[in-house]
């Protein structure tokens, strides 16, 4: 995807944030993020995708004016969180991680209540009725469910209808259906023309949400591109500079596949049964794979070809130690 | 975008006619976001049954108590006169206090201020609206004790209402700075120990409702120095004589100051 020309609506440069003074440090600062630098389009889903502990929260609050930052600029629709008042907050929609609503309140109240910070906002009925609020209406927010929290609080993130959305982990305890039903308006949303900047550690949420990543680790940026620029760019390569592909099947077991692979070409039986074909993988290689079933009436009951997936990305990029 | 299917509850609904459109709104004018923040935070405040029996209940079970008793006999033209001023004292450290600063300690740990602080309401006019709900609440208590004082025979001074309820406020901002910054600074659980003590210590012995010649000695020497001792000899003055007493509320100015300026220091948003 190429990046709009149109301005931006967060430009982050040079961001520096230092915590402390931490006891568990002998009383020194701890630095959070360092020199992390990103930009979010209008009409874009821009996802900072990290570990637990990576910065990415702290990043999002400083650009929301929640956490001031040590040092660098950050621009949020033209201004600086930092010093910017209602007028900037009224443009702009803010999901924390932790709802940030009142566990006494009951939702319906509390989103006029919310609605009424603001000149014109988006009816309430509609976002009640789009997120599916009204089916606990009465329910105090102490006791709803993850799911039902994070609709919840979408819905106050929305009802300024802001131009950019924040959403820290925004699909953190959803069911199934939530998080389709999420997932569905957060893309509408940015077909809408809305600049949405979330924070993910679930490459899913990336990979099915995101025009454009930044891959964050210890408070720097190690990559950034789309889904698939991201995916290419990183494939592993064989000897002869080929992408390494996985074909798994699964069928009758114990088959003896000697003579119809290629070189470099291995395949594996994990379990009886299941196949893994790995190597750099060509379409003739397919071809006397499948030609090799006809000759003998195999039918796989389950086929497909695995690219790597972001996670893969991820893992190679920021290590696979645990840290 | 109907993915959804078996008729769950969760349905896509389509938005009717209202296209999605991201505009960005403005936001609602500053003195309307204080006064619905105001009213929201008054309104917790009041369906919170604790909060109000601490707020009612046990200060007009206090006045009962020292009208009763020959605790306060001597000091002025009767018991209940006596007796008013530092329940309303009591009234103002009670909501200020014990009450907002549980309140915001809990809202700090649950993000509601942070998450408040992010719409177009913002950190100043959400302290606006708590503030605001205290003197409404206090507005209330004030109803409430002033009537039942004046059925139990109250005789207030003329001269001392416009004094008092000025007092009052004051006596309300200090509590209020005073709760703040526990709240801001501690665990809501911590908060919720020292306000719910210190209403007790200072309301037995702070000179709040029983003036200090009635105190130990040890406290005399204190009272006079102390939000509680001040606040409620100030409104004693003001209803029992109609004067100001113009070292107590020297001493109430200098708290608010204090308490103030360090809420605003260390007050922690998350």
């Amino acid at each position: 995807m190429v990046r709009s020309p149109e301005s931006p609506v967060l430009t982050i440069s040079g961001l520096v944030k230092d915590v402390g003074p931490l006891p568990t440090l002998d009383g020194k600062m701890l630095r959070v993020v360092s020199g992390l630098s990103l930009v979010a389009e209008r009409g874009q889903v821009t996802a900072l995708l990290g570990a637990n502990g990576a910065g990415k929260t702290t990043t999002i609050e400083c650009a929301q004016g929640l956490q001031k930052r040590t040092s660098g600029t950050i621009s949020l629709l033209g201004q600086d969180p930092d010093t910017a008042g209602a007028g900037l907050r009224a443009r702009v929609g803010v999901m924390l991680q932790d709802g940030g609503l009142p566990p006494s309140a009951r939702p319906i109240p509390l989103l006029r209540h919310i609605a009424g910070m603001y000149q014109d906002p988006w009816p309430v009925d509609e976002l009640i009725a789009r997120l599916g609020i009204d089916s606990f209406s009465r329910t105090s927010v102490r006791r709803l469910s993850g799911g039902q929290k994070q609709r919840l609080a979408l819905a106050a993130a929305l009802v300024g209808n802001p131009e950019v959305l924040f959403l820290d982990e925004p699909s953190a305890g959803l069911d199934p259906q939530s998080r389709q039903m999420v997932f569905d308006l957060i893309a509408e949303l940015r077909n809408s023309g809305m600049g949405i900047i979330l924070t993910t550690h679930l490459m899913d949420d990336a990979q099915r949400l995101a025009d454009y990543v930044y891959i964050i680790d210890a408070g720097r940026n190690v990559a950034e591109g789309t889904v698939a620029q991201l995916l290419q760019h990183q494939l592993p390569a064989g000897d002869d500079g080929q992408h390494i592909r996985t074909l798994l099947f699964e069928t009758e077991p114990g088959l003896d596949f000697t003579g119809v692979l290629t070189d470099g070409v291995e395949v594996t039986e994990a379990r009886a049964g299941s196949y893994a074909v790995t190597g750099a993988l060509t379409p003739a290689d397919l071809a006397a794979i499948t030609a090799w079933w006809a000759a003998r009436g195999i039918m796989p009951s389950s086929l497909s070809l695995e690219a790597r997936s972001l996670e893969d990305v991820f893992l190679d990029i920021s290590g696979r130690e645990i840290r | 975008m109907t993915r959804v299917s078996g008729g769950a509850p969760l349905g896509s609904a389509p938005l009717g006619s209202a296209p999605l459109t991201a505009h960005g709104s403005a936001p609602a004018p500053l003195l309307r976001r204080i006064m619905l923040q105001g009213r929201y935070e008054t309104i917790t405040m009041l369906r919170n049954g604790e909060q109000l029996i601490l707020a009612i209940v046990l200060p007009l079970l206090a006045m009962v108590g020292l009208t009763v008793t020959p605790l306060l006999d001597g000091l002025g033209s009767s018991r209940i006169n006596v007796a008013v001023p530092g329940i309303l004292a009591l009234c103002a450290m009670s909501t200020a206090f014990t009450g907002q600063g549980i309140a915001t300690g809990f809202d700090r740990r649950y993000g509601v201020l942070r998450f408040l602080s992010t719409t177009p309401l913002g950190r100043a006019g959400l302290i606006a609206g708590k503030i605001l709900a205290v003197l409404a609440v206090l507005f209330l208590q004030v109803l409430i004790v002033s009537a039942v004082a004046l059925v139990l025979g109250w005789q207030p001074n003329p001269a001392g209402w416009l004094p008092g309820m000025l007092i009052l406020v004051l006596g309300a901002a200090c509590f209020t700075a005073l709760g703040l910054l526990v709240a801001g600074t501690v665990r809501p659980e911590a908060t919720l120990a020292i306000t719910n003590l210190l209403w007790i210590l200072l309301g037995a012995l702070g000179g709040i409702v029983i003036p200090s010649e009635r105190l130990p000695a040890l406290s005399q020497a204190v009272v006079h120095f102390l939000p509680s001792g001040s606040l409620g000899q100030a409104l004693r003055d003001a209803f029992l004589y109609g004067s100001v007493n113009v070292a107590a509320v020297f001493v109430l100015l200098l708290w608010t100051a204090i308490a103030g300026g360090a809420a605003i220091r260390w007050f922690k948003w998350n």
